[in-house]
């Protein structure tokens, strides 16, 4: 993640970015913010959707080269329908997540794009997979992942709880984007939260106006 | 020498898995670092300060047990980060001169001052120089204060600062629960939480969590030990 962060200021349009997800009683919200930024210096868009949606109940939040990432959800969307369609039924979150990984490992040496994919499925339920910089995959009941990230492993330390109600999580979720988007120069703009549960994926947007305050500002 | 540049821009891991070599451990090719967490909060009537306990060289625990807390006057403390024999050296330099301002004036310091010197040091041999350092302590004049002097050599007064390779973590978790008008007992709870937050994720911290409370009375110690540090759910 360190590499991510360091080139994610050197090559090109880059979601230097903070993306998060968590696990709550009965669904998993997935959250980002919303900037793309070349360089340290210059935002290239202020209202980017990094919440891609690669099937009905399952999502991927994206982080690093913006080119990679795309390249990579669309050939993912592809494979993931194609494989719905032979198994006549829907997806399950660990399959999206595999192929995501089998992308990223196999072609690591080009690749510059971390992803959390998360979603709900009818055999686990809710479940959240990180697949890191190089190909790793890890199920985890929550994740945060992008350059604003390391600013908040802290208080999501402190904060998380398993099992949490859909009001405390989103309020978890907006703090946290919050934080990091105050301290990370390259997250900003709105929050993006997108909550999937099995009756569907809802999408909200938080302006910045709405977003939490905390004492130094 | 370029080779070498260019790796120092990735992490660690990177380069010194090129470099990896039996018979020359990593810790014989690196310098001695306080990687570090090191914060200090005022509060009406003193200041807190507290740092984590471990000092490396490459991947070896140097020291697992070091006081990062350095007295400079009677009521005036810093916390060390950066290398360890840079910020060493500044701090006697500067305990000396302070010392002897004080004697000179015919009266305790201000922690403005220590920080001052501190500052001047810093900026004036900032190409040499690898130091981020808090200064905190009690003086008569503004009570407890806390003043921060990064890698670089600015100078600013916070009521609340963090410092170190594992301060990046706890950004948010400070800046969410820190509020004006905390008591001691308070800033003693958010600093112990914090430091420990940032020991759990940054592989440069460890060890236990020293603190110093300063105040008109004086200055008083505290250590929590591995086993005693506050349990979060995740961690």
């Amino acid at each position: 993640m360190e590499r991510l962060q360091l080139h994610s200021q050197i090559k090109g349009v880059s979601t230097g970015t903070t993306i998060l997800a968590v696990k709550f009683n009965g669904g998993v919200i997935i959250g980002s913010d919303s900037r793309a930024s070349m360089g340290e210096s210059y935002v290239s868009s202020k209202t980017i959707n990094k919440l891609i949606q690669v099937h009905d109940r399952i999502f991927c939040c994206i982080s690093g080269s913006l080119a990679d990432a795309q390249a990579v959800t669309k050939m993912a969307k592809f494979q993931l329908s194609f494989h719905s369609i032979q198994m006549d039924s829907p997806p399950l979150v660990k399959a999206a997540a595999s192929i995501m990984k089998e992308l990223c490992y196999n072609n690591k040496e080009e690749l510059q794009a971390g992803f959390i994919t998360a979603g709900w499925d009818r055999k686990k339920g809710p479940q959240i997979y990180t697949v890191a910089l190089g190909g790793m995959m890890l199920s985890q009941p929550f994740a945060i992942g992008g350059s604003g990230s390391t600013y908040i492993y802290g208080y999501v330390d402190a904060k998380f709880k398993p099992d949490m109600t859909l009001e405390e999580a989103t309020q978890f979720s907006k703090n946290a984007l919050a934080l990091a988007m105050g301290r990370d120069n390259v997250s900003g703009g709105v929050v993006h939260l997108v909550v999937i549960t099995e009756a569907g994926a809802k999408h909200v947007v938080v302006p910045g106006d709405k977003l939490p305050k905390f004492h130094n500002e | 020498m370029a080779a070498t540049a260019a790796a120092l821009q990735f992490s660690a891991q990177v380069s010194s898995l090129n470099n990896y070599n039996d018979l020359h451990p990593d810790w014989t090719q690196r310098e001695v670092s306080t990687g570090t967490t090191i914060m200090a909060v005022e509060f009406d009537g003193g200041v807190v300060m507290g740092a984590d306990s471990r000092t490396t060289t490459g991947s070896y625990i140097a020291n697992r047990v070091t006081d990062k807390l350095t007295p400079i006057h009677d009521r005036i403390f810093c916390c060390r980060s950066g290398s360890a024999a840079d910020t060493q050296a500044i701090a006697d330099a500067v305990t000396y001169q302070l010392g002897f301002h004080s004697i000179e004036l015919d009266e305790a310091p201000l922690v403005q001052t220590a920080a001052s010197l501190f500052r001047d040091m810093c900026y004036r041999y900032r190409e040499e120089l690898m130091a981020g350092i808090i200064v905190a302590g009690w003086d008569q004049r503004r009570g407890g204060q806390v003043y921060t002097v990064p890698v670089g050599g600015m100078l600013t007064r916070q009521p609340v600062s963090v410092g170190g390779s594992g301060s990046s973590y706890i950004y948010g978790y400070v800046d969410s629960n820190y509020r004006t008008g905390m008591n001691k007992e308070e800033c003693l709870k958010f600093t112990a939480g914090a430091l420990t937050l940032a020991m759990e994720r940054d592989g440069s911290s460890g060890g236990v969590v020293r603190m110093a409370i300063i105040t008109e009375k004086g200055v008083e110690r505290q250590v929590i030990l591995g086993n005693q540090l506050p349990q979060f759910s995740t961690v």
